[in-house]
């Protein structure tokens, strides 16, 4: 279950219109490390997590990338409300223009929609785990990139914000991946009389994980 | 929006990220007393500011976690949506 606050998670303003700038940061809306994925991937990992830390990180943290896709959104609205048809065009938006007028869609800066295949489910909780710390630092390398295309320093005070939670978000995640390292190592293998080692290369019930002894 | 209500509002989103950062550190320090105990009195702080606010100006939650407010109509409607609002210079 979601609740909706209706506000945003940071006060997002923009100086000027331009849609040139919307065009550039609206792949943080739905381009391969942008908020869509992010908040997708976590959501959709979290149900196969062995502890219960890694549960309630993956629950935050992507329903917090969610209110960041909310913020991103704003930005590329009030970049785009104003824009003439002139405007777009000068922008390179015209192509985006004539399949959404100003409406928001999850494409990347040129146009590419975006793809369930920018994101994985692995099952392997590590695995999962050091993909999503891998997400948040290509998220936060987004976020320095659009730092260095942007001309609006009201829309760089949000960035600066949003590439911020990338770090964190890292922290916390690579705080998780070393529960899970302890929790991998604290399982016990019963050794039994006779026993045949290929036997016990079994399949761990609660991780999935194969124990090799 | 007029200012007292949008001051009011900035408040609780600066008091509901205090709350999203501690649940976050929370969620990996799961016995950090220090940070238990800030969690517990931001978090407080918050349910008193959005108690202020939904009195004046309406629900901030939906599905019956805000306040519905005694105004004879449904004010959970009422314009700006969050993305409505231009914070420019606002910070
Ligand atoms: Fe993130």
């Amino acid at each position: 279950m979601w609740v909706y606050q209706k506000m945003l998670q940071y006060p997002a303003g923009v100086k000027a219109c331009n849609p040139k700038l919307a065009k550039s940061i609206i792949t943080q809306y739905g381009g391969p490390d942008g908020e869509l994925a992010a908040s997708l991937r976590y959501l959709t990992q979290r149900y196969t997590m062995p502890i219960p830390q890694a549960k309630a990180a993956l629950t935050d943290i992507g329903t917090e990338e969610l209110a960041h896709m909310e913020i991103v959104a704003t930005l590329v609205y009030n970049l785009v409300k104003d824009a003439s048809i002139e405007d777009i065009k000068r922008a390179g938006l015209d192509g985006y223009y004539a399949d959404h007028d100003k409406a928001l869609y999850f494409v990347n800066g040129d146009g590419v929609p975006w793809t369930a295949a920018y994101i994985q489910s692995k099952g392997d909780p590590i695995t999962d785990i050091t993909e999503d710390m891998a997400a948040e630092e290509k998220a936060r390398s987004t976020y320095e990139y659009l730092l260095q295309l942007s001309d609006d320093p009201e829309v760089d005070r949000t960035l600066r914000f949003l590439w911020q939670r990338e770090i964190v978000h890292f922290q916390r995640f690579g705080e998780v991946l070393d529960l899970l390292h302890e929790h991998y190592s604290h399982k016990h293998v019963f050794e039994m009389k006779g026993y045949d080692p290929a036997a016990l290369k079994k399949k761990d019930d609660d991780s999935g994980r194969i124990i090799t002894p | 929006m007029d200012p007292k209500q949008m001051e009011l509002l900035r408040r609780i989103m600066e008091t509901q990220f205090i709350t999203v950062e501690l649940n976050l550190f929370l969620d990996t320090h799961p016995s950090e007393e220090r940070a238990l105990q800030d969690f517990r009195a931001a978090s407080r702080e918050l349910h008193n500011l959005i108690a202020t606010y939904e009195a004046a100006y309406g629900p901030l939650l939906n599905f019956g976690l805000g306040e519905p407010g005694m105004a004879p109509c449904w004010q959970w409607i009422n314009d700006p949506w969050p993305w409505e609002i231009n914070w420019r210079g606002k910070c």
